[in-house]
């Protein structure tokens, strides 16, 4: 069934670039045919260009008659931000086996969203789970679940679930009643308590910017919640979320499960390979949320887990900076 | 026997004395000092509480709960015993009604507290989703006050009249809002069979609706999968918890009235020896799903819910836990199951003692939860790792009380703390005057 809906969507949208291409080329011969009418025929240059139509047939078409339109990329990007960006669905496979606990995504991910509270989106947590077993270091994200109970709560839609997967926030709407957090079993929403007090680094970022959920933090209001945004905001410029790219380790993959593809920067991997061989799993799988973020078990490491206790701070998550006077 | 103008004037509305302006100007600084500190909640944000990212909610939220659980009252006593047909209820409904009204009116505004953008109020309607607890808490909520208020009022109609009369020649100016209120009420029989009818149909309602309140309240914690709320007894449990609160909340209050109204005549010791024993009831019931909800999880927790319960038994919030189950709900029964303990003055003090429990309950139930998240509790600072309420927090809760005592201050001030002409019916006392009732 879930095949079927994929062979699907994809047929739909070959066949909205072809309708697409056949409707340029259309347009075209049309103006030609007007041009041709009217007798003005401005087709000096004797260049001309092959271009194939839907059926197959190859075209000789005058260079001057053939115009630059947007391009196909810019149109999907044209989308409903509460719907998501079409055809995708975003996923995250987070490897322990490589986490050192370098702390880098965590600092990216607080620079790049303005925090400035107490509490980062992304945490990287010591973890132990009885003391016959081995600790391992285990950063978190928004797992942006496909059952998320902070959605099912929240009374005003502020924060919603999109096609692609991504669960956001519009803090335009939220009405701070921190129902979400107290529903979210992974402890990953946060709250601005009181004024963010984020100015300085955001005046000089905001020129041009309009306040979107995409792109959480920027700015982050008094009295709403944040959390990991899984940053629409680089992938729809094809570029990949913060923490991926900040991280030493190749710990992160970002990537499309429609595509079945996911990449840590350096190598692109099949996801359901790469789950398969290494006994992926995710986060609280008993409780039902089915989030999007898998996990890879932390064996054959290459470090100590010791390595990583000299980064590790217990009480402290958001580095904060010299308040300049 | 008392005739029908010694009970007029015993039960009719009578200005404060000297205590009771102490009283109200008391009551009316804590609101004042509330207020002051919410204003300042709302130019910096609630940074000024002690909650944070795990102690996402704190007394505000237990706090509501309390009102909620406490205007149980006005479902129990009017609606319970009105069905069960318990003829003793007579004086004691009319303050079981204002207890109810005003509780369910501070829980509207304690809720709102708690928001952290209060100005965005209208979304809860503009954008309202249905598969939210909190929207069902505000169909409900409304829907509570406008029963509870009625239920208060058709009553009174009566009562509005004979005051009106009452205060003709002493007081004009009152008497004509009496007569205004009293909806030209004049006992024939036809408006006797319409207030009857109108009700029956409201106690009837309030019923169903109590229930929802309680229950709704419940699943607004139990939706969610945090250990300690995820659980199918919590709603019997909530409205077995606003059984005792309600009835704690009533018996403290009627001794008061009773006492500075020297209503000794009308409430009698007969009176709280019927109360003792439904409180008895009350604890009774709530116990048992104590039990449900404590006790019987232990044969099978994991490994989280086991770390609750012990937090809960041995461990931060032993003392609390142990001090509003032992203190605040076994001594009650033992108590109360002996008629001496069933006198007033005993009875007033195991009332106070379970409205008190019935609080800190409330908050036994909302904190410890919070700070037990399935992930461990890491990269916050240390003061994260517990809550206990901030000056500000207390100073606002502290309003709400006040308000709320406030509110039953007011209305028992303007109101006849017990139905009059209910009494006089019952009681067969005939006017000696051209009145025509009866």
């Amino acid at each position: 069934m879930k095949d079927n809906n994929k062979k699907s969507r994809r047929k739909f949208l070959d066949r909205g670039i072809k309708l697409g291409l056949a409707g340029a080329i259309g347009g075209i011969g049309l103006s030609k045919l007007s041009a041709k009418l009217n007798g003005n025929s401005k087709s000096t240059s004797k260049e001309t260009m092959e271009l194939m139509t839907t059926d197959g047939t190859l075209i000789q078409v005058d260079a001057s008659e053939v115009q630059e339109v947007s391009n196909h990329r810019d149109h999907a990007m044209n989308y409903n931000v509460r719907e998501g960006i079409p055809n995708r669905k975003f996923v995250m496979v987070v490897d322990l086996a490589k986490c050192k606990n370098a702390l880098k995504c965590q600092s990216a991910c607080n620079k790049s969203h303005y925090i400035t509270g107490d509490n980062a989106w992304i945490k990287v947590y010591k973890m132990q789970e009885s003391p016959d077993t081995a600790p391992f270091w285990m950063p978190t994200t928004c797992q942006h679940c496909d059952k998320p109970a902070c959605v099912t709560v929240c009374p005003v839609d502020a924060t919603f679930k999109r096609k692609d997967g991504l669960v956001l926030i519009d803090n335009e709407r939220c009405i701070g009643c921190r129902f979400c957090m107290a529903a979210c079993p992974y402890s990953t929403r946060v709250f601005n308590w009181g004024e963010p007090g984020q100015e300085v680094t955001l005046n000089m970022d905001m020129v041009n910017h309009e306040p979107t959920p995409e792109y959480a933090g920027m700015p982050s209001l008094k009295g709403t919640v944040d959390k990991c945004d899984f940053c629409p905001h680089m992938v729809k410029e094809g570029e990949l979320p913060h923490c991926v790219t900040a991280c030493p380790n190749g710990v992160f993959y970002f990537g499309d499960k429609y595509e079945d593809t996911v990449t840590n920067g350096e190598e692109t991997v099949r996801l359901s390979q790469l789950l398969e061989d290494k006994a992926g799993y995710r986060l609280l799988e008993s409780l039902g949320t089915e989030p999007s973020v898998y996990y890879l078990p932390p064996v054959d490491r290459l470090v100590d887990f010791e390595d990583g206790l000299e980064e590790f701070t217990e009480f402290q998550s958001v580095v904060k900076a010299e308040k300049p006077e | 026997m008392k005739t029908y103008e010694n009970m007029v004037q015993d039960l009719a509305p009578r200005e404060f004395g000297k205590r009771g302006i102490i009283w109200i100007t008391v009551l009316s600084i804590l609101i004042i000092l509330g207020i002051v500190a919410y204003a300042d909640q709302l130019i910096e944000g609630q940074v000024v509480t002690n909650m944070r990212d795990y102690a996402l909610w704190g007394i505000y939220i237990s706090n509501f709960v309390f009102f909620v659980a406490t205007s149980f009252v006005g479902s129990v006593t009017v609606a319970l015993l009105r069905l069960t047909k318990n003829a003793w209820r007579t004086p004691l409904v009319r303050i079981a009604e204002i207890i109810a009204v005003a509780c369910i009116i501070m829980a509207g505004i304690t809720i709102t507290l708690d928001m952290a953008r209060p100005d965005r109020l209208l979304n809860l309607f503009v954008h309202a989703r249905l598969q939210s607890p909190i929207t069902w808490d505000i169909i409900i909520i409304p829907t509570f006050i406008v029963i509870s208020l009625l239920l208060l009022y058709f009553p009174l109609l009566p009562d509005f009249a004979i005051l009106h009369k009452y205060f003709a020649k002493t007081k004009p100016k009152l008497s004509r809002w009496y007569g205004l209120l009293s909806l030209k009420w004049t006992g024939s029989p036809a408006q006797k069979a319409i207030q009857t009818k109108s009700i029956r149909v409201v106690a009837l309602l309030i019923i169903p609706a109590g229930i929802l309140l309680q229950t709704i309240d419940a699943w607004l914690f139990s939706t969610t999968y945090r250990i300690g709320w995820d659980s199918t007894n919590f709603a019997p449990y909530f409205i077995s918890g606003a059984f005792v609160a309600g009835v704690g909340a009533l018996i403290s209050v009627i001794f008061v009235v009773r006492k500075t109204r020297k209503l000794e005549a009308y409430i009698t010791e007969f009176h709280f020896d019927r109360m003792g024993k439904l409180l008895v009831l009350a604890c009774l019931i709530y116990l048992y799903f104590n039990i449900n909800e404590y006790l019987m999880p232990q044969f099978t927790a994991k490994k989280g819910e086991e770390a609750h319960l012990e937090a809960l038994f041995t461990g931060h919030y032993a003392p609390i836990f142990w001090s509003v189950t032992i203190i605040g709900l076994v001594l009650p029964i033992i108590v109360l199951l002996f008629k001496k303990g069933r006198k007033p003055v005993p009875m007033f003090f195991m009332g106070l003692i379970v409205v008190i429990a019935s609080w800190w309950k409330r908050y036994i139930i909302i904190t410890p939860t919070l700070l037990e998240p399935f992930l461990p509790i890491q990269g916050v600072p240390e003061s994260w790792h517990s809550y206990f309420p901030s000056m500000h927090e207390w100073v606002i809760t502290v309003a709400t009380l006040a308000m709320a005592l406030m509110i039953i201050t007011l209305l028992v001030r303007v109101l006849p703390a017990v139905p009059m002409q209910r009494t006089a019916d019952e009681q067969a006392l005939v006017a000696t005057s051209k009145t025509p009732e009866l």
